[in-house]
């Protein structure tokens, strides 16, 4: 196995390792396992692409660049996907206008703000939105969120008839069920992870960075704005990106709030439909042609999520690489 | 007015607009976190007082899980509180070991090598895969071999946790010191033994905290369930064939019914799902607190 011959542990990093020769067959077999154990994430990663990307390939065969349409009609057999990605990258990037500066203002006080003693604490309540399963806040986005933001979605869309680009955006609303419920809960749920890695990026700020920005007179905004932001721009940004990606698999909460109505329309307001959503909700009565299409938008899926993830990474580890160098 | 009036340096606070400015920014640092508590204190208070009433023995236990018309009271969600238990567990007995051998790869025996590297960086990336990815990844690959059962809801429960147990385990076992290591080399253990009675008792505390977060989070999964599993009113006591339930589908199911019966049932088993979730990651504070030798 040449994961295993790789792994020798005659060069480990770091740490002296016995003598290779006497190593008895338990000891070999251990790092064996290990080492599969290991492998066995990329190996499930390569089984995802493999196995989905087979289920889905007569959709992908047969639709064509048509996948890319927006006509969603599985009574003829017409697959157009466009919609879907529409409504996940619109409501993707309301959750990312709404979690972030809340995020980043938040992760600023955990680490800049408060005292160590009180930090603790606002972390574990921070934490709490991540333990309400996806499914409590779909049950709470649809029956409680939704009837309240209706009132709400109504007065705005009053208050702004006939003035033009709000008018298009926030216009009259049929339901609570809408782009932008979707949007907001899915704020809720990534908040959390947008918040921890953020507060991670500014706890590698040094302290004589900070502490010379104070000793030049700044105030602390002055401090943050000249020494924390600078030091972690990048950093942030792989943040916002991997909360991005949650976003936009997030398929629950998307799926009972969101609308279910396959457009593609300026009205946030409206309701709408997105990629895991679908899949979800039309996946049990599926077969055929039908089914693959729905696998075909988990593929899709997968792919934009993985970029973005791979992106948001490089990002993270680019950043803190430069700074280890500076 | 002559020098000697005039202090060399200004040592008093910044005044005026720079001041204002740096109060307006802690205030609004401050309000983004009451933001945050509004929507957390709005959704806990909702599942807990409607979820209370529905919740009795009798919904716990009981069953079989009754049709959307029938009232609130009658029958129990026993099969799903049963399924949900018994999936996850699955799910945990398979994620826990496999992910703390793979932790014990990437930093005991990998280091930094190639290969190690790429396993812990897509671990990362793993973690963003969407829980749906999974649950389509298994009925391709069991569901349409093999039929809908527990056992394939537990695999696709199982890969969601594997990478965040590898990340985590990880971390912790970075925490422990090296000379504990070189040690216990000294004394002729193998690389093995020392990995088992030396370096992973040391970080016990931390990885089993972390794994336990992991499966409150796996408990509450929905969507890598919907096409695994199937659904059923019964309990099937048989997780390796058949179709099975569990909490978070129920739920699904019944958020959009118009029937009261139905969303109370659906209430009372968000409750049940969150206060297990919240049982578990208390379980996990405490380990962290009693067991925890080495932290950063």
């Amino acid at each position: 196995m040449s994961t295993a011959a790789q792994a020798d542990p005659a060069a480990p990093a770091g740490s002296a390792g016995p003598l290779a020769h006497r190593r008895p067959l338990g000891d070999r077999v251990f790092q064996i396992l290990a080492a599969a154990s290991g492998v066995l994430v990329l190996v499930i990663l390569a089984l995802i692409a493999i196995s989905t990307s087979q289920q889905a390939s007569s959709w992908f065969s047969t639709a064509g660049w048509s996948i890319f349409t927006v006509d969603w009609n599985p009574a003829t057999n017409s697959f157009g996907a466009m919609s879907f990605i529409y409504g996940t990258v619109i409501t993707a990037a309301i959750a990312i206008i709404l979690s972030v500066p809340v995020s980043v203002a938040m992760a600023l006080l955990l680490t800049e703000v408060v005292p160590r003693r009180w930090a603790r604490p606002i972390v574990y309540v921070v934490d709490l939105l991540a333990v309400v399963p996806s499914v409590v806040w779909g049950l709470w986005g649809i029956l409680v969120f939704a009837p309240w933001l209706f009132h709400i979605y109504n007065s705005i869309a009053s208050g702004v008839k006939g003035i033009p680009v709000l008018d298009p955006l926030f216009g009259q609303p049929v339901s609570g069920a809408s782009f932008f419920t979707c949007g907001i809960i899915l704020a809720f749920m990534i908040t959390p992870i947008v918040t921890s890695l953020s507060r991670e990026v500014f706890a590698t700020v040094p302290a004589i960075d900070k502490e010379g920005a104070y000793a030049l007179g700044a105030t602390r905004l002055e401090m943050i704005r000249g020494a924390v932001w600078p030091h972690s721009q990048g950093g942030v940004v792989g943040a916002v990106l991997l909360g991005l990606g949650r976003a936009m698999g997030e398929t629950i909460a998307a799926a009972l709030v969101i609308g279910s109505s396959p457009v593609i329309t300026s009205h946030l307001f409206a309701a709408g439909y997105d990629m895991p959503a679908v899949i979800a909700n039309q996946f049990g009565e599926a077969s055929g042609e039908f089914r693959a299409a729905l696998i075909g938008l988990g593929v899709l899926l997968f792919v934009i999520t993985i970029l973005v993830n791979l992106v948001a990474r490089g990002v993270v580890e680019r950043s803190a690489r430069r700074k280890r160098g500076a | 007015m002559t020098a000697m009036e005039q202090p060399a340096v200004d040592l008093r606070e910044p005044a005026g607009w720079r001041r204002t400015k740096n109060q307006i920014a802690t205030t609004l640092m401050v309000l983004s976190f009451v933001v945050v508590l509004i929507p957390l204190g709005f959704v806990l208070f909702t599942v807990i007082a409607k979820g209370a009433s529905a919740i009795s023995w009798a919904f716990l236990t009981g069953g079989p899980i009754p049709p959307n018309v029938v009232p609130a009271g009658i029958g129990g969600m026993g099969a799903a509180v049963y399924g949900t238990i018994v999936i996850t567990g699955l799910a945990a007995l398979m994620a826990v070991p496999l992910g703390v051998l793979g932790a014990i790869y990437v930093n005991e025996y990998g280091g930094r090598g190639p290969l190690a590297q790429v396993v812990r960086f897509m671990s990362d990336v793993m973690t963003g895969v969407p829980s749906i990815v999974m649950g389509l990844f298994i009925f391709s690959i069991w569901v349409l071999h093999f039929g809908y059962s527990g056992l394939a809801g537990a695999f696709a429960l199982a890969c969601l946790m594997l990478p965040v147990v590898i990340r985590s385990s990880e971390e912790m076992l970075k925490l422990v010191p090296d000379p504990l290591r070189e040690a216990s080399y000294a004394l002729g253990a193998t690389k093995s033994r020392v990995t088992l009675t030396v370096v992973l008792p040391a970080a016990i505390g931390g990885i089993v905290s972390g794994a336990l977060l992991a499966i409150a989070r796996a408990a509450g999964e929905t969507a890598p369930l919907l096409f695994t599993i199937l659904t059923v009113t019964a309990t099937n006591a048989n997780v390796f064939s058949g179709a099975n339930t569990a909490l978070s589908t129920q739920i699904f199911a019944n958020a959009t019914q118009p029937y009261l019966g139905a969303q109370s049932r659906a209430w009372g088993s968000a409750l049940t799902l969150i206060a297990i979730a919240f049982i578990l990651m208390i379980v996990a504070r405490i380990v962290t607190a009693r067991f925890t030798r080495y932290s950063n």
